[in-house]
């Protein structure tokens, strides 16, 4: 008797994920839409005509710094700060985009100064590398650059009878 | 006068709107509202059956319009709410329809977001300086937004320096905050402005006017011995030179410059330039 009439199942058991999965996809969407309906019934609204929102095409700004091109606001003349003076050259040249040029070539060492570098360059890293009799041939020139000076080889100097 | 008021008062309810094309240059008073070239059009004669389809070709091109300072929208036109000419500014990259605002002269400054300004410490309370910068309330600057501070390198602030800094939160609900680095985090001429000098105070216009790009009187200022300038946009400037008589000059000069012709500044310049 007990087999012959089946359990009832609550509404709300019935809505679980685990008990729809032997659904069709059909019946699915019917009982997903059926639910749709129900909240969206308690949704609360006004009752107005419909407001079409205007497209705005007005921005409004309270900066000057958009209307007007302004300089920039630390200036310096005839010499008396040359860090700010560099500034202006720097942040006044932004505006107008024209010095990025002429700021590539300053970075670059210029090629004197790469070939003086490396003329003393060879005497320092020769002489860590020389052997503690090798060393004395390094003197230091005049700018203080340390340069290896050629010395004449000593010979075996046969003993004269 | 009682017909002049009469008259002034019947055109009132009947105030039209003006095209802000037929304006610019001129002055405007606060309350009128101005049209932007389009909608001028519509409004036209009674908006004509051939207008609509010129209309047409000319909204696909419209771009944004930007209201600057004493402008606000009001519905699809501009509500001038400040006393002053109306400037027009035309757009550079074909971006947008370009930039109204109206060129009034005032000595009150109201903080505004990017505006680079003179500050003078006031207070030093934990981790922030308190700063005046002549608004409504005194902005604050934290001590890590200085170029290289770190909580353990504190940056050499001390009560009663200036500060040279732009904003970083300027508006009617909060407290403005400033900072003294920019974007990249470098300071670029931002931070604590060095020993002496004078500061001194000027209307808004005329700091603007001095930094316009082509301004005469920096040139001709600038030619007359070494000088170090700095313009706060809230009306303060601070001038250095070597001596304290040459300082107090061009203190002198900047702020007469503002009421003078151009003849009578070069009489000036002359004169200096001789003695």
């Amino acid at each position: 008797m007990a087999a012959e009439r089946k359990t009832k199942l609550s509404k709300n058991l019935l809505r679980m994920k685990f008990m729809q999965r032997g659904l069709d996809s059909e019946t699915r969407k019917q009982l997903e839409e059926e639910e749709k309906k129900i909240i969206s019934e308690e949704h609360w609204y006004l009752d107005l005509p419909e407001l079409k929102e205007k497209e705005c095409f007005i921005i409004e700004e309270q900066s000057f710094l958009l209307c007007e091109d302004l300089l920039y606001g630390r200036m310096s003349f005839r010499g008396f700060n040359p860090e700010v003076e560099k500034l202006m050259l720097q942040m006044n040249a932004k505006n107008k985009v024209e010095e990025v040029e002429s700021e590539a070539v300053e970075l670059d060492v210029s090629d004197e100064e790469m070939a003086r570098r490396y003329e003393t360059l060879v005497g320092t890293i020769g002489k860590k590398f020389a052997k503690k009799r090798d060393r004395a041939n390094y003197e230091e020139d005049e700018n203080g650059h340390i340069k290896p000076t050629v010395k004449v080889k000593k010979m075996f100097l046969k003993p004269q009878d | 006068m009682a017909e002049a008021v009469g008259a002034v008062a019947e055109s009132l309810p009947g105030d039209r709107a003006r095209a802000a094309r037929t304006v610019l240059d001129q002055v405007v008073l606060p309350g009128e509202e101005l049209l932007l070239p389009e909608q001028e059009d519509a409004e036209g004669p009674g908006g004509a059956g051939e207008r609509p389809l010129r209309l047409n070709a000319g909204t696909r091109s419209r771009g944004r319009v930007v209201c600057g300072p004493g402008l606000r929208r009001c519905g699809d036109r501009l509500l001038v709410t400040k006393c002053g000419r109306l400037r027009h500014k035309e757009p550079g990259g074909g971006s947008g329809g370009g930039v109204y605002w109206v060129d009034s002269q005032q000595k009150r400054y109201v903080p505004v977001k990017g505006d680079h300004v003179i500050g003078i410490v006031t207070a030093k309370s934990g981790d922030i300086f308190k700063v005046d910068v002549g608004g409504s309330e005194p902005a604050s600057l934290s001590y890590l937004a200085f170029e290289g501070a770190t909580k353990r390198n504190r940056p050499n602030v001390q009560v009663g320096d200036l500060i040279y800094g732009q904003f970083v939160v300027a508006n009617k609900d909060m407290e403005p905050e400033m900072v003294c680095i920019d974007s990249c985090g470098r300071a670029s001429g931002m931070g604590v402005i060095g020993q002496d000098g004078l500061l001194f105070k000027v209307t808004l216009g005329l700091i603007r006017k001095l930094l316009a790009p082509d301004c005469e009187i920096l040139q001709e200022v600038g030619k007359l011995y070494p000088l170090e300038i700095v313009f706060g946009m809230n009306g303060r400037i601070w001038v250095k030179a070597k001596t304290i008589q040459q300082t107090l000059i061009l203190a002198n000069i900047l702020e007469a410059c503002e009421h003078m012709t151009a003849d009578q500044r070069k009489q000036i310049f002359s004169r200096l330039a001789e003695s």
